[in-house]
């Protein structure tokens, strides 16, 4: 099978396009450039459509128009230009129009640096924008899940009519890696609900704003019950080692790439140790995490960040097993010996 | 209200909110605001007499929807 | 029989059900602009027969309920973004008619940014800008375009130029950018002035069915309420204080747009064949499969920018896919990239990579002396060492390791190409290591090579590489 060299932000342009993205409106921010450069160039050339617009705000806007006239619409941004969107991204959960939105994390807060960080979690997952919404996060973790995640968000954003954010990290969006395209080219469907400029969708209105207090109840009701039945339908996730497991990672992105290293490590020197890695965020694997509690004798939730994720992990478990939190921030990456080491020395010291 | 041969217009008392745009705007001084209060508690305007010239000028300016239709005279040998 | 010369356009609803219920009067205040507005739209849609083609931007403002009325398509808009959204709209149907109607606040304040760069590009988009020179959903608060002097809740004492600026011409802003076709200010403050208005919302609107491009129309429309007056005194304060400040009249009209907006922006039909090529779905890589790594191999490669260190990495994890093995290619990141010293990592391996952060290499190919110089200490005891000895002369510290001195920028430039260094070193990486073949690496180079006579060169530096190893390695 033909399997390209790629980065992980080419990838997923090609996996967009692959998923039948018809439009792309972004403003460059490093470390997502690569996927507006790519855009630019495979967009028009596919027959698709490409527009730099004058500022985030601008481009999250130009999703919820493309996203109410029927397109299939992708933005990619980091953290500065997320922050922007949020607004954008509020009308379009309550507009409930679907679209795919990038966040290619770079260290914060305020400009930071362009290093990975994971910091954009609490943003993204719980509700980016003001009001009880959320969208459908995604989390890959090689260059190939990139291609993959953007090949079915169209999908998923279709039939929960939500934003599919790809919560991605610097190290993710730089990583050469193979790719296996997907070798079949989905088509962008007809919505009854879509504005098309004809006599057919002439009835349709999107909106956000309800007057009467029953009916703007109703509709979070409404949101808050499509996102229960994400959890019911969508939630994903990937095992590794965890049959026999007494420790167990439970990390996203490329922390997840370093903590599987260190895990092979660990196994090698006979620490059972397995790692729970969230593809979904937004559903999160909470039912799993909650079964592994009553296996296993501590949880690691490894981050970029303050501590974020791990309080969806310890809301998870509920108390019923210790979650320790392995965090850096900054930008700076731990070392595979780094987590080893210190899970190692965890290990020894309970055993004893 | 429907004059046997002149120009007329017709004021449709439940969309009127009285703000006599129309009174103003007509050149012939056709429209008052009449003493009479709607539904809304608006003291709505009404056509009162005359030389309706058909110009469409209260129609035009007034801010409300379907409130004024403007009716035009039969043609002469129609 | 009488005949109606005019009645309510038939591209406003009857009665408002998204309002109530039989609901058959606007929400607006008595006296409004925005009313007689919305009148003359929709019968210019209905007299260019475009009612089914129409999408109507609601912006927030008084008018964010204009989807009561307008029985066309509707999409209501975040504050101020109304433009950004009729813009990717244009790019999605590019026949259907979108209008963008906005207030003061949502145009000239918090939309300035969005309405300016729509106009900058063009867009086939008609906007009507509803001026009344006050913010009136939220209550009588100072609007960009506030007189000085006007005394709203804002600016109880009247807006003072000093502290709060002047009122901004936005008719003036867009006229002075190249793009628009069309850019008119209006005034509802009487009859005559109303049948103006007409037209320039009727030309506005046909500019848009024809693809001229951007057209704009200016309003300048009363807001009794706010301004504390009855209907007709806010038409006499708008005829005779909005007015000298904002002059009505045509400031742009244009036969034609500076470009073909439907030229422009309509990308051509491409079929699924062409785009499996264009992605590159069905291309096979060359592969061979051959190799049986020692071990997992973790290389760093690192130079000065511009010596092709990143792209010998992407040469190597190129040659490892064609191997059928599993790679990954991570360029170094951030400051340490401007420090003079560039570098790659790239893991080659039968299993699935963990961390594709290289951080102790078990091979490390140096082109320069600072490359040495940092990573020297980093590579794993039992690994090995390839220097650039051409610009990294001294020999190594470390005695666990095994270093290979290539003079590779000294035999490049005798090659004729000093960029071709890379390849040398990665020639006898390639026949050191054994982690790729150089059946492969001859096979792999021209993919990413297109230019036939640097081709050549680097397939020559292939073959200087293997003479040095074959001269200097047992």
């Amino acid at each position: 099978m033909g399997q390209h060299l790629m980065k992980g932000n080419e990838a997923l342009v090609h996996g967009a396009l692959l998923g039948g993205a018809t439009h792309y409106f972004g403003y460059p921010i490093t470390p997502a450039s690569e996927i507006a450069h790519a855009a630019a160039e495979l967009f028009p050339r596919c027959g698709r459509h490409f527009l730099q617009a004058e500022c985030e705000v601008s481009s999250i806007n130009m999703l919820y128009g493309a996203a109410a006239a029927g397109a299939r619409v992708m933005t990619g941004s980091s953290g500065p230009g997320l922050s922007l969107m949020a607004e954008g991204l509020s009308y379009l959960s309550g507009a409930e129009l679907p679209s795919l939105v990038v966040d290619v994390q770079r260290a914060g807060p305020g400009l930071g640096y362009i290093w990975p960080e994971q910091a954009d979690y609490n943003f993204i997952v719980h509700g980016a924008g003001h009001g009880s919404h959320s969208g459908i996060v995604l989390a890959p973790n090689s260059a190939q899940e990139m291609c993959d995640c953007a090949y079915r968000a169209f999908e998923l954003a279709e039939r929960y009519r939500a934003t599919v954010f790809i919560l991605a990290d610097a190290y993710i969006g730089q990583v050469m890696e193979p790719v296996e395209l997907p070798h079949k080219l989905l088509v962008n469907p007809h919505k009854d609900w879509a504005l098309y400029g004809d006599a057919a969708s002439r009835g349709n209105l999107h909106t956000s704003i309800y007057l009467k207090l029953e009916e703007l109840e109703g509709h979070n009701n409404h949101l808050q019950e499509k996102y229960r039945r994400m959890e019911e339908e969508i939630v994903d996730y990937e095992e590794v080692a965890t049959e026999d497991a007494e420790y167990l990672f439970v990390a996203y992105g490329i922390t997840s790439r370093i903590c599987h290293s260190a895990l092979r490590e660990l196994r090698g020197r006979g620490v059972r140790i397995g790692m729970l890695r969230p593809k979904t965020l937004f559903p999160f694997p909470s039912r799993r995490l909650a079964a592994l509690a009553g296996q296993v004798k501590l949880m690691v939730a490894a981050e970029l960040s303050a501590g974020q994720m791990v309080r969806d992990v310890r809301l998870a478990v509920d108390g019923k097993v210790e979650v320790e939190l392995y965090n850096w921030m900054g930008g700076r990456i731990p070392t595979t010996d780094e987590i080893v080491e210190r899970l190692a020395k965890t290990a020894a010291g309970r055993k004893a | 209200m429907s004059p046997e041969d002149g120009n007329f217009i017709d004021i449709n008392p439940q969309r009127c909110k009285g703000c006599a745009a129309c009174v103003v705007a007509c050149p012939n001084d056709c429209i008052e605001i009449g003493a009479e209060i709607n539904s809304m508690g608006y003291q709505y305007a009404r056509f009162a007499v005359g030389r309706c010239i058909a110009c469409g000028m209260c129609f035009y300016t007034c801010p409300e929807f379907g409130a004024i239709t403007v009716y035009k005279k039969p043609r002469k040998g129609a | 029989m009488h005949t109606i010369k005019h009645h309510k356009a038939d591209s406003l609803y009857t009665t408002f059900e998204r309002k109530a219920p039989g609901a058959e009067v606007s929400h607006y205040c008595p006296g409004c602009g925005h009313g007689t507005a919305h009148n003359l739209i929709a019968e210019a849609i209905d007299d260019l027969g475009i009612q089914d083609r129409t999408i109507f931007c609601s912006p927030v403002g008084c008018s964010v309920f204009a989807y009561y009325y307008f029985d066309v398509g509707n999409i209501q808009c975040a504050h101020g973004r109304a433009p950004a959204v009729a813009s990717a709209m244009r790019r999605v149907h590019e026949d259907a008619v979108i209008i963008s109607y906005q207030g003061d606040g949502d145009l000239a304040g918090i939309g300035m940014s969005q309405i300016v760069h729509a106009a900058n590009r063009g867009e086939n988009l008609t906007i009507f800008f509803i001026n009344n020179a006050i913010y009136g959903m939220t209550g009588g608060q100072m609007a960009p375009t506030t007189i000085v002097g006007q005394k709203t809740v804002t600016t109880p004492g009247g807006r003072h130029a000093a502290n709060e600026g002047f009122p901004i011409g936005v008719a003036e802003i867009i006229a002075s950018l190249h793009a628009p076709v069309f850019v008119e200010r209006v005034s509802l403050a009487n009859a005559t002035k109303v049948m103006k208005a007409r037209m320039a919302i009727r030309k506005a609107l046909r500019n848009q069915v024809e693809k001229k491009g951007f057209s704009f129309v200016e309003i300048l429309s009363p807001c009794p309420v706010n301004w504390k007056m009855t209907p007709v005194e806010a038409r006499r304060w708008l005829e005779n204080h909005l007015e000298p400040v904002f002059p009505v009249g045509n400031l742009r009209d244009l036969a034609k747009g500076p470009f073909d907006p439907l030229d422009r922006k309509k990308p051509a039909r491409v079929s699924e064949r062409r785009i499996f090529e264009i992605l590159g779905v069905n291309e096979e890589e060359p592969h061979s499969g051959t190799v049986r790594l020692k071990e997992e191999q973790n290389v760093k490669i690192a130079g000065f920018g511009g010596q092709g260190v990143l792209s010998a990495g992407v040469l190597l994890a190129n040659c490892a896919i064609a191997e059928g093995l599993n790679t990954t290619w991570l360029p170094s990141y951030g400051a340490e990239m401007r420090g003079g010293t560039a570098n790659a990592g790239i893991n080659i391996s039968h299993d699935s990579i963990g961390s594709p952060i290289v951080t102790h290499p078990n091979a490390l190919i140096v082109m320069n002396l600072p490359s040495l110089d940092a990573f020297e200490d980093t590579v794993r005891p039992g690994g090995a060492i390839y220097v650039n000895s051409s610009l990294a002369k001294r020999p190594i510290h470390r005695t666990d390791i095994t270093p290979y001195y290539v003079p590779a920028s000294d035999m490049a430039v005798d090659l004729g190409a000093i960029q071709c260094a890379g390849v040398i070193l990665l020639t006898v990486y390639a026949l050191v290591s054994g982690a790729i073949t150089i059946e492969t690496l001859q096979k792999v180079i021209p993919l990413s090579i297109k230019r036939k006579n640097l081709l050549d060169l680097n397939l020559r530096a292939i073959e200087a590489g293997i003479a040095w190893h074959r001269e200097n390695c047992r």
